[in-house]
Order: C-alpha cells, then sequence, then structure tokens
C-alpha cells in the first residue's frame, strides 16, 4: 500500500536506452558470431497487450484529479535470444502504457535488457533486470533492488528494470549473490490528474541525492540463500540508495502568481540488513521477512511475518481453498500525514484465495488490511479466468477507508474504485 | 551402484510393506504384487537423465478442447526420488512459469515454483497431490514418477489387453494425501510395460481410467508411451498426453536443477 506517486520518466527511459545500448553492442558481436559457427541460436518472441479501464466510485478528494473513468492500455514484449544449449542468452523487455487521464502514468520502461551466462556452479548476469526477493504476499519488505514502478499499479508488485551486474555463485551451503548496481532510477508517482496520491503531487523535477555522485552512485548488494529441508531462508546487506524518497513540501516555482506545493523527492544513501525465512510444513506456509534500515535520518526495524494454509479440494470438488494472515510492524510507529514513516506500522492482513483448477484457470482472491492503531482499513477482491486460449480478463474491486484526516489512507478514501483488463497474450 | 540402488528400493519396499501390514508376512497375492512392481521399476533404471515435450489435449464434455505444452527435464537420483524440471510454454499466458521438484519416496517432496511477470521463485506445498495439473484430468501425483514405496500391493490375476497378456495388480497409495483409495494396474508379462490404469476415488467408485500406447524403446532398454489418454468416468472429461522428442543421458547434472536454473528455464 506505498503510494503518493509521481516523476520524470522521458529523461529516465532515454537514459536506460543509452545504458542499453551500450549492453547490447558489447553482446551482440557474440550471438551474432555463435549463429555463424554453431548455429544453435534460437529465438523466441512473446508478449501481451492489455486494456484496462478504472472507474472511481466517488469524484477526487482533491481538485484536478480525474473525476471517474480512466482507461489504458499497454504493451510487454519479451525476446529472447539463446546459444550454446541455454548457457548463454539474451533477453530484451520493452514495455509501454498509455493512459487517458494521467500523464505521468503514460510512459515506459525497459523492464528487461540483459546477457545471462550460465556455468556449472556460476552465473553471470549483465543489463537491466528484475530481482525479486522475499516470502510474504502483503507486503514485499526485504524486496529491495528494484525501484518501484508507482503509477502501474496499487500494490506496488510493478518494478522498473535495474542496471546491475550479477554474479551468482551456487554452493553446497546456499547461492551467494554479488550484485554492483549503477545508476539509480527514481520512483514514478501519479501527476496532478492521477487518483491514489496524496494532497500534493511529488514533483518529478525536483529531486536531491545525498551522495554527491547523485543516481549514479553504486549501489552494492550482497545477498546469501538456501533451502534446509523444509526452510528456505535468505539474508542480505544493502548498501546505496534509498529506494523510497523522503518527500517534503516544497514551493513550486510557477509562471502565475498562484502559490503552489508540491513534494520534494530526497534520496537518501542506506545501509540495509534484510531476512527472509518459509518454513513449508504440510499445508502450512509460516512467513517471516525483516529488515534493518539505517540512514542519516533514521534508523528502524520493520517485520513482516504470518502464514497461508490450504485446503486441497475443498466442498469435494477440485477447488483449492488457500487462507492467509501476516502482521505488519515497523518501530518507527504511527506516521502522521507528512511525516517519514510506513503506514504498516502495526496492521493486519487476512486473505482468501480460491483456485478453481478449471480448464479456464479461474480464481478468485480476497484481502483486508486493517490498521491496529487507528480505523483505517482495505478491501480488495479480484479475479480472473482465461477465455479461449490467449486471452485473460480479470476484475479488481478495491475499496479504501479511513476517518482519520491525518492518517495518510484518509488522503486516498475518495479513491474506491472497479477496475476491469483484458489482456491477449502472444 | 545400480545394482546398489535396485537392491535398496527393493529393500526399502520390502520393509515398507512389512512395516505396514500387521501380520507382518505378506500373503502369496500381496507378495506377487510386490515383486512384479520391483521388476517393473528395475527394468527402468539407469536411464541417468532424460528430455522430452509434453503436449496436453483437454477436452471437456461437449468437445471444447485446450492445449497445454510442456517441456520436462529428470535426474534420476540413486537412493532417492528423482528431480524433475518442469517448464510451461502453453497457454501463452502462464509461459515461462517454471516447477522444480525434488521428489522423495517416503518424506514429503521439495517444490518451487518460478512466477516470471514478478520474478519470483516460491516454495510450494508438496501436499497437494490429488489436485489437477493445468485444468487437466491428470492430477499432480499421476505424473510423478513411479517408486515401489509409494504403494501397497496386491496381484488380481492374469488378463488379455490390446492382444497381450498382462499382469493386474492393486495398488493402496501409502500417502493418506492421494485422492485414491486404490489404482488397478495392468502391466504386460513380456516387458513390464504398464498398459493401463483404473483410478478409484476416496469413496472406492472409479473415477477415471489411463490407457498407454504407441509404446517406445529408447537406448535398447527404456520403454516410453507416447501417447496416454485419461477418461473421466464419473464427468466425461478427457485429457490425452502426447510424448515427443524424448532423450535420454543428455548429460544433465544436479546444477540444472537448482534455484538458479529454475529462474532460467526455457
Amino acid at each position: 500500500m506505498k503510494l503518493l506517486l509521481k516523476s520524470g520518466i522521458k529523461t529516465k527511459l532515454k537514459r536506460s536506452v543509452s545504458s542499453a545500448a551500450i549492453c547490447v553492442s558489447m553482446l551482440l558481436a557474440q550471438p551474432l558470431y555463435a549463429s555463424e559457427t554453431a548455429s544453435d541460436l534460437e529465438f523466441e518472441a512473446s508478449g501481451n497487450i492489455a486494456l484496462e479501464q478504472r472507474y472511481f466510485f466517488n469524484e477526487g478528494l482533491y481538485s484536478k484529479q480525474l473525476s471517474h473513468n480512466q482507461s489504458s492500455v499497454s504493451v510487454e514484449a519479451e525476446l529472447y535470444w539463446q546459444w550454446n544449449e541455454g548457457s548463454d542468452s539474451v533477453i530484451f523487455t520493452p514495455f509501454y502504457r498509455v493512459d487517458s487521464q494521467d500523464e505521468q502514468r503514460t510512459h515506459g520502461d525497459i523492464r528487461e535488457l540483459a546477457y545471462v551466462h550460465a556455468s556449472d556452479d556460476w552465473e553471470l548476469r549483465v543489463g537491466i533486470r528484475k530481482e525479486f526477493w522475499g516470502v510474504t504476499e502483503f507486503q514485499h519488505l526485504v524486496d529491495v533492488i528494484n525501484q518501484t514502478d508507482g503509477v502501474e499499479d496499487f500494490d506496488g508488485e510493478d518494478k522498473l528494470g535495474q542496471q546491475m551486474v550479477n554474479l551468482s555463485l551456487v554452493n553446497d551451503w546456499g547461492i551467494v549473490d554479488v550484485l554492483l548496481l549503477p545508476g539509480f532510477r527514481e520512483r514514478t508517482y501519479a501527476s496532478q490528474d492521477g487518483r491514489l496520491r496524496g494532497p500534493l503531487v511529488v514533483d518529478e523535477n525536483n529531486v536531491s541525492y545525498e551522495s554527491s555522485a547523485g543516481k549514479q552512485h553504486l549501489d552494492l548488494a550482497l545477498r546469501w540463500s538456501h533451502s534446509i529441508g523444509d526452510f528456505d531462508v535468505g539474508a542480505y546487506w544493502f548498501h546505496g540508495t534509498n529506494r523510497e524518497a523522503y518527500l517534503t513540501p516544497a514551493l513550486q516555482p510557477s509562471n502565475s502568481n498562484l502559490a503552489q506545493y508540491s513534494l520534494q523527492q530526497h534520496y537518501a544513501q542506506m545501509d540495509q540488513l534484510g531476512v527472509d525465512v518459509q518454513a513449508t510444513l504440510g499445508d502450512w506456509l509460516w512467513k517471516f521477512e525483516s529488515i534493518y534500515r539505517t540512514t542519516s535520518f533514521e534508523d528502524f526495524v520493520a517485520t513482516q511475518a504470518g502464514f497461508e494454509y490450504s485446503f486441497i479440494g475443498v466442498f469435494d470438488s477440485n477447488l483449492d481453498l488457500g487462507l492467509l494472515m501476516e502482521h505488519s510492524w515497523d518501530s518507527r510507529g504511527e506516521v502522521e500525514l507528512g511525516e517519514q514513516g510506513s503506514l504498516m506500522q502495526n496492521d493486519l492482513f487476512i486473505g482468501a484465495r480460491l483456485a478453481f483448477n478449471d480448464m479456464q484457470s479461474s480464481e478468485l482472491l480476497m484481502g483486508l488490511g486493517s490498521d491496529l492503531d487507528h480505523n483505517a482499513f482495505s478491501f480488495i477482491i479480484e479475479a480472473n479466468r482465461r477465455f479461449g486460449d490467449n486471452f485473460i480478463a480479470s476484475v479488481d474491486i478495491r475499496l479504501l477507508q479511513s476517518n482519520n484526516k491525518n492518517d495518510l489512507l484518509y488522503s486516498l478514501s475518495k479513491d474506491d474504485h472497479a477496475q476491469i483488463s483484458l489482456a491477449w497474450y502472444f | 551402484m545400480l545394482t546398489q540402488k535396485i537392491l535398496m528400493s527393493a529393500i526399502a519396499g520390502l520393509c515398507f510393506t512389512l512395516v505396514s501390514n500387521s501380520s507382518a508376512a505378506l500373503t502369496i497375492e500381496q507378495q506377487k504384487g510386490l515383486d512384479i512392481s520391483i521388476e517393473a521399476k528395475k527394468r527402468d533404471l539407469g536411464w541417468q537423465d532424460s528430455m522430452s515435450d509434453m503436449l496436453m489435449l483437454l477436452r471437456n464434455k461437449q468437445g471444447q478442447e485446450s492445449i497445454r505444452e510442456v517441456k520436462m527435464k529428470s535426474l534420476e537420483v540413486l537412493n532417492d526420488g528423482d528431480k524433475s524440471l518442469t517448464i510451461f510454454n502453453q497457454p501463452r499466458d502462464v509461459k515461462g512459469t517454471a516447477f522444480l521438484s525434488f521428489s522423495h519416496p517416503v518424506v514429503s517432496d521439495e517444490q518451487w515454483l518460478f512466477l516470471p511477470a514478478l520474478k519470483r521463485v516460491k516454495r510450494i506445498s508438496s501436499r497437494n497431490k490429488s489436485g489437477p495439473f493445468m485444468g487437466s484430468e491428470f492430477a499432480f501425483e499421476d505424473l510423478s514418477s513411479f517408486e515401489v514405496e509409494k504403494y501397497t500391493y496386491k496381484y488380481l490375476g492374469e488378463e488379455e489387453l490390446n492382444g497381450l497378456t498382462n499382469f493386474k495388480v492393486e495398488q493402496y497409495p501409502v500417502d493418506e494425501n492421494s485422492g485414491y483409495t486404490r489404482r488397478i494396474v495392468w502391466l504386460d508379462t513380456k516387458e513390464y510395460r504398464v498398459q493401463k490404469i483404473d483410478f478409484y476415488d476416496r469413496k472406492d467408485s472409479l473415477l477415471k481410467t489411463l490407457t498407454f500406447s504407441d509404446y517406445k524403446q529408447y537406448l535398447a532398454k527404456y520403454w516410453r508411451a507416447d501417447k496416454q489418454e485419461m477418461v473421466n468416468q464419473q464427468n466425461g472429461k478427457s485429457t490425452v498426453l502426447k510424448w515427443s522428442n524424448y532423450a535420454f543421458k543428455t548429460g544433465l547434472s544436479d546444477s540444472d536443477f537448482n534455484r538458479n536454473s529454475l529462474k532460467r528455464a526455457r
């Protein structure tokens, strides 16, 4: 539920393109050569085009916000080359979305443009990539490598591609990943026309960095992960630019006489330790994530912990029912609107997932989040089903409520909406 | 090493059967059922690793069809269950999804799923044996490798089927999470190849019938059916499996079956 959104996509895209171009020129020489000599170069193309329609039940809380309808279309393609029987590969995944209302949501990104070489006990991955860490469902606390593509969706699960050099070493005692991350991506935020944002718009042109290297700071991460019997464990250290900006109100330079405030983004340096554990015990999945983060402004600990229990074949049918419960805790405690901190300082989440296991892969997901410190909750329903062989239709309903004007969620309390999407996969 | 594994599995199977029978001694029918199953397993040992493509044709009662396309890689593990990697290609919305499984004859299997949209590797519960595989009439347990220890046995006699003489053996799943009370298996007496299986649900009524056809022999030893047809006798749905591009001893090793290889599986 990390919200409050907007940014500078054109410059970002340009930057990814230039760094991407370097990768490509570096790599393309190889596959071409391989195809001439070994002729085992394989190519695959796939992707999807999705239409999405959102309907907000109420007028926005803030002036200039779109009133009810928001339409958009997105395209994501995946081009994949491999040679040496898959030991070497290049993947290219461009993405673009056009939005009818929110200019910041009309944006493009190179999700992936990377070369991977796999050997028996090590792998080298170079380029723009996506790397996910973690085990929990309602919040991805330890997931730190990629910046959130905030305009995409409300759940923060969409990520921007991150430039990296990743050496992965496979040992009997676990996998060690060394990541060098040159170049930082700023988070994307909704424009003033957009919904699902706070009272002030985040200014994409007013960005500062703690590091004198700015967005060129070379970030570093070191992670160990292993499966030990029923336990899957991971631990890491991250040193570099905090993916979450500190947002402070600032007077926006304006041509008119009207003084306007917007939020300035400040990206601090941070050190973060993260741990994730999952115990898979029969029908029970026990999940735990924790981070310790230290910046020049604050030190804190946060955790996300819970379980998932599965009933196989309920009601004497093929239906599977999964029940989920997770709790979020943050040592910074409750935050007032306009202050730094987490929305999830003492929140409880419960969810149910119903998989129909039919030919159409029909699925229903429900989730309820509740802030235990004050009266605020969120409710989501997601349903999806395949039509024909290549279409997926989904319906999402999200309800957000808060009575406390000082609560961050209050700024979204008029943003209840339904979303219908139809995606064609090719 | 090979004979060691045969011996081990035979002993393990025997021990298990002995333990699970309170009377300790096996009846003649139980012993013969076990012997046939050990022999069938023995004839299929030593393939080391394999690769194959599987095409699934799902058909409902109204005749509507849907296709699933999957690539499979397997590694034979001495004194334990096999390792396998399943890579989904069709339907297109699940393309890139991959499933890694370390099966174990007695303790629970270890399973991971790679979800390409989030680039997320998820450890999943291996309890779901009875659930349908990709909406088909095959349950997960129908597609897992045969291990002697997974059942207790009873020999039912000989029967003619498709012009072949068959052993008819009843198998009782040891795992309480199995969706079946029993299976009746027909194996031809000449090559010990499974020709047909009847599955009985938890209420002990006939649920599904699986028939094997177009057997081909690989490396002058290993028999694989190119076609398997599962018919659900209760709801009229069916699923046909067509196997192609079988390859054995391709040089796969442990390093092709870990989290890293799961993430880049194609």
